[in-house]
């Protein structure tokens, strides 16, 4: 079947979609969009977490044909070009990412929490990433890039002194 | 496989029909599980995503006072909006999976299922709700007590869809609890849902993950609901004597028949769910004796 959708802004179309597969399968292997990972299938370890009309879910759970005039936007589409969403910066800085499998889920994940919550205390912050497994077990630098990136997107770019200079 | 996407409700019922070997999907959590890993070929997917009338709820009954949601509600709107109305399906909601299963995950998709560990269905005993299932041939309203035939089988007709389910509103208390080895991301080894019916002078309660089925604990609500009417308990509520709250917890282990699994041991899930009941009953009676007062 074909499927269209709007991918980070832009207007896709699959053909011969299989109508068994998921979102995260035409993600990756049909629309060249491998940022979104593939861990489990099942829906336990979150490294596969997309928006989804602007909410996180596991694409490797939403059926392809789901999508059909939808909105996705990946890991990929949370970039302004060259520069990195504030959420990504702060997982670089604080030393968030070791092999970095888990990180394109926490990092949507953690987007859409600071999204609703500007503030978060730490049990909202582990409550909102329940769903995303760290084989690293990282967890600790991952608490830490959340606050950072909190305290970014409060004090935007150029208007706090410590920010000067971070990239 | 065909990939069937009708707009409208009156459309899905044709087509499941026409199909009644096509298999529902909602939020998928369940479905996509199964298709991932091949463990099910369905000959046709039914996508109900698209059907505005099954993702929404409304107040319902003379006085608004029961409340019918959308077969494909997700949890976190039941959380979000539904918290003040129908606290335990607002509480067992809150338990499922994570945040990126309950934004896709439904009551429908739980009730179609029907896993005996499904977290909503102790709650939904516990409250008196009722499935409203609907084909070409009309709608029916199935008592949740008559649901639930046997492991991961329903009441449904092959040619049937969940369209809603009827959850009466209330004030009164209403508690879930559930044992998991975590706090996020837990299938349920034993769970239980107990609700407060001040107005009837009864009580509600129900185990979950503990038979094939989950079950009412008839005994456990005939004894409590006798014990507190015949003490004048509705009007002016005591602390519980820890005599009644043991026998409520014993009646209530009484009314499972678990089995041994990876999970749990069948004495162990006994167990647990005498103490389960026993602290959630307190709970709501601390609460409803906060209320009365
Ligand atoms: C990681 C993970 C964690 C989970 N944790 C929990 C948990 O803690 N507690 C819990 O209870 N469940 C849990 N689940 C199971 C699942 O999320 C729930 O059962 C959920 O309610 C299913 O809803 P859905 O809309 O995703 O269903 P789907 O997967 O879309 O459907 C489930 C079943 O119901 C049928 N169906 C769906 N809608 C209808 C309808 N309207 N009419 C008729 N049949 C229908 C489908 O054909 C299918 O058989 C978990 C699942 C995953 C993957
Ligand atoms: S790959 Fe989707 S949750 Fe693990
Ligand atoms: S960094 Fe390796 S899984 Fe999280």
């Amino acid at each position: 079947m074909r499927v269209n959708v709007t991918v980070n802004g832009e207007p896709r179309q699959a053909d011969d979609v299989w109508e068994g597969e998921s979102l995260l399968f035409l993600l990756r292997e049909r629309l060249g969009l491998p940022g979104s990972k593939n861990a489990c299938e099942q829906g336990e370890c979150g490294s596969c977490t997309v928006y989804l009309d602007n909410t996180p879910v596991c694409s490797c759970l939403v059926a392809a044909g789901q999508v059909q005039d939808r909105e996705v936007r990946t890991v990929e589409g949370l970039a302004d070009g060259d520069r990195l969403d504030p959420v990504q910066e702060a997982f670089v800085e604080a030393g968030a990412v070791q092999c970095g499998f888990c990180t394109p889920g926490l990092v949507v994940a953690a987007h859409d929490l600071l999204d609703r919550v500007p503030q978060p205390s730490d049990p909202e912050i582990r409550e909102a990433l329940a769903g995303n497994l760290c084989r690293c077990t990282g967890y600790e630098k991952i608490l830490d890039a959340v606050r950072l990136a909190a305290t970014r997107k409060a004090a935007p770019r150029g208007s706090g002194a410590q920010e000067s200079g971070s990239r | 496989m065909d990939f069937l996407r009708p707009d409208t409700l009156a459309e899905a019922l044709a087509l499941k029909a026409q199909r009644p070997d096509a298999v529902p999907i909602a939020g998928g959590t369940d479905v996509m599980v199964e298709l991932n890993f091949d463990h099910r070929r369905p000959a046709a997917l039914l996508d109900l995503t698209r059907i505005a009338e099954l993702r929404s709820w409304d107040a319902d009954g003379d006085n608004g006072d029961t409340v019918r949601i959308g077969a494909c509600v997700p949890y976190t709107r039941i959380i979000e909006e539904l918290g003040e109305r129908l606290p335990g399906l607002a509480m067992a909601s809150r338990t499922v999976g994570s945040p990126q299963i309950r934004n896709r995950g439904t009551v429908g998709g739980n009730l179609g299922a029907a896993s005996p560990a499904g977290d909503t269905h102790p709650v939904l005993l516990a409250a008196d709700a009722t499935v409203e299932a609907a084909s070409t041939r009309g709608t029916r309203l199935i008592p949740a007590t008559d649901f639930y035939l046997g492991v991961k089988r329903n009441a449904l007709e092959p040619d049937e869809l969940i369209t809603a389910v009827h959850v009466p509103a209330t004030r009164a208390p209403q508690q879930f609890s559930k044992v998991g080895t975590r706090n996020a991301m837990v299938i349920a080894v034993c769970s239980f849902a107990v609700a407060l019916h001040p107005a009837q002078n009864r009580v509600g309660a129900a185990v979950g993950s503990a038979a094939p089925t989950p079950r009412r604990a008839s005994a456990a609500e005939e004894f409590l609901s006798a014990e507190l009417t015949s003490t004048n308990q509705w009007e002016s509520p005591k602390p519980l004597l820890d005599s009644v709250k043991r026998r409520f917890g014993d009646l209530v282990a009484e009314a499972a028949s678990p089995i041994d699994d990876v999970r749990g041991s069948a004495a162990y899930r006994k167990h647990a769910l005498s103490v389960l009941a026993r602290r959630t009953l307190g709970w709501a009676w601390q609460d409803y004796s906060g209320k009365v007062a």
